[in-house]
């Protein structure tokens, strides 16, 4: 969490001219207000009664907010002493983690060999990864459970980490791709000239100089395996000693979705962790790693 | 993870069968550990902590060590030849995987949506002839469009807008962090959050949604949002871009921070002002980027259904061709026109596909 | 159906095999003892209804030493749909609703009941409307575990008696009951048919009850397997009843755009106010999960039946339920099913609430409040039993064009267009 600010002088000139200062600040509380604000709701009814969020809006807290019969932790308390969520977070860290780290490591290879090898077919082989971004991954769910169940990898995690990895790297290669082949030529090639085969030009400079890129990937994958229900649904299920965390939330919301309230605290808990990558990634997404190391 | 030995300690006469069988053992090893850890992984007993360290090993470590040993054993070949392996090492397990679970089924899908229902017998054209002919179908497409063009202008701008504006206060890892917040909510979280948002209560009854109150405030009678035509449609895609906007944002603002100072200063050196300086600086040299970020959502918005799924189901004409795909499939059960829609999906994206070859043949 | 070409999918599955997963072997189970039995069941209660199921299977369990693996989702079509044809099925299946038994019963999925279960004891057991409700071209599939009954209409105890209104005993009743309230200067219905995603399921229960209730089961039976078209004119009359209250702008708290966009869950909750907002709302014995904690059912809130419209079809009732289907014949499977149609297997549920028993020999006693019990007397004495026909009809009209139908209904589309419109969208084999 470095805000990477004030290092440079050109910044501390350009905070003194043109869009600047209030109308600047302005603009940026405002569109933060209104991306807050459906969040501040939901945040604000998870420690309301369940009778309370169905008959009042959740800004009439704010009439007389020091009242504090009207707040509660029971929606938290509820969700959090469940049977087996415990259990249930350490799944979801358990399907997510590799399932983040996977796809990212195999995908910048692939993202380095076609930005940076030469070898005959790359072409097609980029045009086939762009195209199988768009295929729905429910497609997949059937002729992959077949597959599993012949080869023994139903309800195992490997499984369904392999699961999110071919789901996920169309995309994963698509981003890094555009990061690592926009590296200046110069460096690749010098490198090379240094006598540094492809392997150590990769692991040495090129992860180096596109970690903003795979940070801000690895965030987004974390994500997506993390919120996710459906494939953890199909691929493990829902026994208690693989159940993820959204299956644990969609299960306590009830079979007829009586129960949203409870949906309003599971939806922070969750968020928690998502949050706590957020904020850790955050520091690679700095000013000029590659300022200074090129000629403009 | 040191010690990559390069293709110039291999020549031709380097092939002793200990060095090659290293690299070996250890892939054979690596495998074995993936199979062990399958059952190991399901053990009801194992304490938690080795759990994690297991996973972690196995899942951060094992894919990175296997690619290190591939490209070991690649280097023991003769120099020519290992020079042209190489690059399928590089590529390989990505594709493979990507056959595997993407290509294969995609396949599939094809052949399927020439059969009936139940995938029993062929039909031709019949299910793509439902598809451009049925009435809710229309509706899908049409509203689809909308989804594509106001979805992807409006999170790409704002995105972009915000990562260049934020870049200019002290707080903007704040800034960022609330912009991006509405991605770390998982999407029933979200449907939640918006049912606040458009609640509906009769009139004369207290408001519980949000907009309904500020409506009603102003004097009006409240609306149903999510039912009335076709305010429902907008009302959904402004979920979307509430929650593809922190994508665009993150991904962009990695981009306008890598925009060198040094261009930057020049330009003001020369006395443009910010406004020209975005336009003419910032905006070029991130171009790449955003093709990228917009081609992504596209595609994110072509694939929506669990916003639609989940407060609509597409019903009060907001079907989108995602969702009456996944409802053909698992709720209607008719796999031929399930599998018809995804290839439509599919050839749905070829424009996009040709527009990023060609930028992609531009910058060979 | 098998839509893997068979070769394609062993091919690609050696390739995978020899490529990434030389070593894999199968995994282990997870209990190492081994030797115990397992049967799964896989199904579409979750939570307390799981863990209750589960008690109440804990007898058999016991005596046999057969584990009983139960495992529940909220998202039961999407993944009884990708194990299915996944190739992993559950041994036994616990339905929610029949349409789909139906469907796999047909394809030849599911196993034939009459080989397994002895049928002397079965019609003793069952009713024979319940037996019939399980039978598929003349085979037996499936049998009852659970039901619920939706032929209620629910209203304000304390308020009603202070108003001095009376039961009604016939639909004109009903209307005439609807009429005096109005005159009395209140609104008598609460109708609410949002439930975001299936919004229009609430309409599609007044049909149904509505047609048993005008044409009666026979005709019932064959407008849900469409051979009588909903363009039919008796469908049409059922649609136009329900019109009578749900078009009448009077009757119904919030008009028609109310009953649009007012969830389901919060429609009843009107009539605990001062005054009532209403005093009448139809739905099915679940409507106290989604009353506000503060509300007693029994003291405050209750139900009288449907009241009937066509005299010569008596006192029907339509209500859903959970049907146990066998997937995979296993001795062991064999024994789970058996005591599945024992009164004895749905006890601990019942003692524990939120069930009704379909078996003859439940006790009335075994039912913790009043209020269940006189929802499983309605059932015992019901002329005639029907399920939900919504869910026994096609997936592409059950839960798309007839939710969809009765939502264009009430936003004013022409009648005969809207049931034209369901009948074309019934899919053609």
């Amino acid at each position: 969490m470095t805000p990477a600010t004030s290092a440079h002088p050109a910044r501390s000139s350009a905070l003194r001219r043109g869009l600047q200062g209030i109308p600047l600040r302005a603009l940026i509380l405002f569109l933060c207000f209104l991306w807050t604000l459906p969040t501040a709701g939901l945040l604000i009814s998870s420690f309301r009664q369940r009778s309370a969020i169905t008959s009042s809006g959740w800004w009439t807290v704010f009439a007389h907010p020091f009242e504090f019969t009207q707040w509660t932790l029971d929606n938290y308390q509820l969700v959090l002493t469940s049977d087996g969520m415990g259990r249930a977070f350490l799944n979801s860290l358990l399907v997510s983690i590799p399932a983040t780290v996977i796809p990212i490591t195999i995908a910048a290879f692939a993202a380095y060999a076609l930005a940076w090898m030469q070898f005959p077919g790359r072409r097609w082989i980029f045009a086939g990864i762009v195209a199988l971004m768009v295929v729905p991954l429910q497609m997949s769910l059937i002729p992959m459970l077949r597959i599993y169940t012949q080869m023994g990898l139903n309800g195992t995690f490997l499984g369904i980490w392999l699961a999110h990895t071919g789901f996920g790297l169309p995309l994963a290669i698509y981003l890094l791709h555009s990061s690592i082949a926009g590296l200046p030529k110069e460096i690749i090639e010098s490198a090379a000239v240094d006598g540094a085969g492809h392997f150590s030009t990769f692991s040495r400079l090129v992860v180096p100089l596109s970690l903003p890129a795979i940070a801000s990937f690895a965030i987004f994958q974390f994500l997506w395996t993390w919120n996710d229900l459906l494939v953890a649904l199909v691929f493990l299920g829902t026994r208690p000693d693989v159940a993820v965390v959204t299956a644990r939330l969609s299960e306590l919301v009830g079979s007829r979705g009586q129960d949203w309230h409870i949906l309003t605290a599971g939806a922070f808990i969750t968020m928690v962790i998502p949050l706590l990558v957020f904020f850790s990634l955050q520091r690679y997404f700095v000013r000029g790693l590659l300022a200074g190391s090129v000629k403009g | 993870m040191q010690g990559a030995s390069t293709a110039e300690e291999s020549s031709l006469l380097d092939s002793q069968p200990a060095r090659i069988l290293r690299p070996i053992l250890g892939l054979t090893a690596i495998f074995a550990a993936f199979g062990w850890s399958t059952g190991f992984m399901r053990d009801p007993n194992a304490p938690a902590w080795q759990l994690l360290l297991v996973a972690l090993a196995i899942g951060v470590l094992g894919v990175w060590t296997l690619f290190f040993l591939a490209n070991d054993l690649v280097s023991r070949f003769p120099r020519l030849w290992a020079e042209r392996i190489r690059p399928y090492i590089f590529v390989g397990p990505g594709l493979l995987l990507l056959f595997a679970y993407l290509v294969f089924p995609t396949v599939q899908t094809l052949y399927l949506s020439f059969l009936d229902a139940r995938s029993q017998r062929w039909v031709g054209w019949q299910n793509y002839q439902f598809a451009f002919t049925d009435r809710t179908m229309l509706i899908a497409f049409r509203n689809n469009l909308l989804w594509l063009v106001l979805v992807t202008g409006i999170s790409v701008s704002l995105g972009l807008l915000i990562a260049v504006l934020v870049d200019r206060v002290r707080w903007e890892p704040l800034a960022k962090s609330l912009i991006f917040l509405p991605m770390a909510i998982s999407f029933v979280g979200a449907s939640v959050i918006w049912r606040f948002m458009y609640a509906f209560q009769p009139p004369g009854r207290p408001q519980i949604g949000l907009l309904n109150a500020i409506w009603t405030g102003l004097g009006g009678n409240p609306i149903g949002w999510l039912q009335t035509q076709p305010l429902n449609t907008f009302a959904l895609i402004v979920i979307m871009i509430w929650l593809q906007t922190g994508f665009c944002m993150v991904i962009l603002s990695a981009a306008v921070k890598s925009v060198p100072s040094e261009l930057l200063e020049a330009a003001r050196i020369d006395g443009a002002n910010e406004i020209e300086i975005f336009f003419q600086v910032i905006i070029p040299y991130v171009s790449k980027t955003v093709m990228t970020v917009a081609t992504t959502v596209v595609i994110l918005v072509l694939k929506v259904f669990d916003i639609v799924y989940v407060m609509t189901s597409g019903q009060f004409g907001t079907e989108v061709i995602a969702n009456r795909m996944y409802s053909e499939m698992f709720r209607f059960r008719h796999f031929g026109r399930g599998s018809a829609l995804a290839v439509i999906l599919l050839i749905a994206v070829l424009p996009v596909m040709i527009g990023n070859i060609r930028s992609w043949r531009r910058a060979q | 159906m098998n839509p893997t070409p068979r070769p394609l999918s062993l091919s690609l599955s050696l390739v995978l095999a020899t490529s990434l997963f030389a070593c894999a072997p199968q995994p282990q189970q997870p209990d190492t003892a081994g030797a115990r039995q397992r049967v799964t069941i896989f199904g579409a209660f979750v939570e307390e209804d799981a863990r209750r199921f589960e008690a109440s299977m804990r007898p058999f369990e016991e005596q046999t030493g057969i584990q009983v693996e139960y495992e529940g989702s909220g998202d039961f079509e999407t993944l009884i749909t990708v194990r299915m044809e996944g190739g992993d099925p559950p041994d036994i299946i616990a339905f929610p609703q029949p349409g789909l038994m139906v469907e796999y019963a047909r394809e030849g999925r599911l196993v034939d009941l009459g080989e397994v279960l002895d049928s002397q004891q079965l019609s003793q057991g069952y009713r024979s409307f319940w037996l019939d409700l399980g039978t598929v071209d003349d085979t037996l599939v499936g049998v009852w575990y659970r039901a619920s009954v939706k032929s209620l209409v629910w209203y304000p105890v304390p308020q009603f008696e202070e108003a001095g209104y009376e039961i009604p005993e016939t639909w004109d009743e009903l209307l005439a009951l609807s009429d005096q309230i109005v005159a009395d200067g209140g609104t008598p219905w609460c109708i609410g048919i949002e439930s975001s995603g299936a919004t229009g399921w609430v309409g599609t229960d007044w049909i149904e009850d509505i047609l048993l209730r005008t044409s009666g089961p026979e005709v019932y039976d064959q407008w849900v397997s469409n051979e009588i078209p909903f363009n039919d004119p008796r469908v049409k009359e059922a649609f136009e009843k329900m019109g009578e209250i749900w078009l009448n702008p009077d009757y119904v708290l919030g008009g028609t755009v109310g009953i649009l966009t007012t969830p389901f869950g919060d429609a009843a909750n009107p009539m605990f106010e001062e005054p009532p907002g209403c005093y009448l709302h139809r739905q099915a014995s679940f409507l106290p999960v989604f009353l506000p904690p503060e509300v007693e059912p029994g003291r405050d809130i209750d139900f009288f039946y449907l009241p009937p419209i066509n005299p010569e079809h008596g006192r029907p009732v339509m209500g859903a339920g959970d049907v146990m289907s066998m997937v995979n014949d296993r001795p062991e499977v064999r024994q789970v099913m058996e005591y599945l149609t024992t009164a004895e297997a749905g006890r601990a549920w019942a003692e524990a609430g939120g069930f009704l028993s379909p078996h003859n020999d439940a006790d009335l006693d075994w039912y913790p409040d009043d209020l269940t019990r006189a929802q499983a007397e309605l059932l015992r004495d019901a002329d005639t039993f029907r399920f939900d026909g919504s869910d026994m009809m096609p997936g592409a009209v059950g839960t798309g064009t007839f939710w969809t139908g009765i939502v264009d209904y009430l936003s004013g589309r022409d009648l005969d267009t809207v049931l034209l419109e369901i009948q074309r969208s019934w899919p053609q084999d």
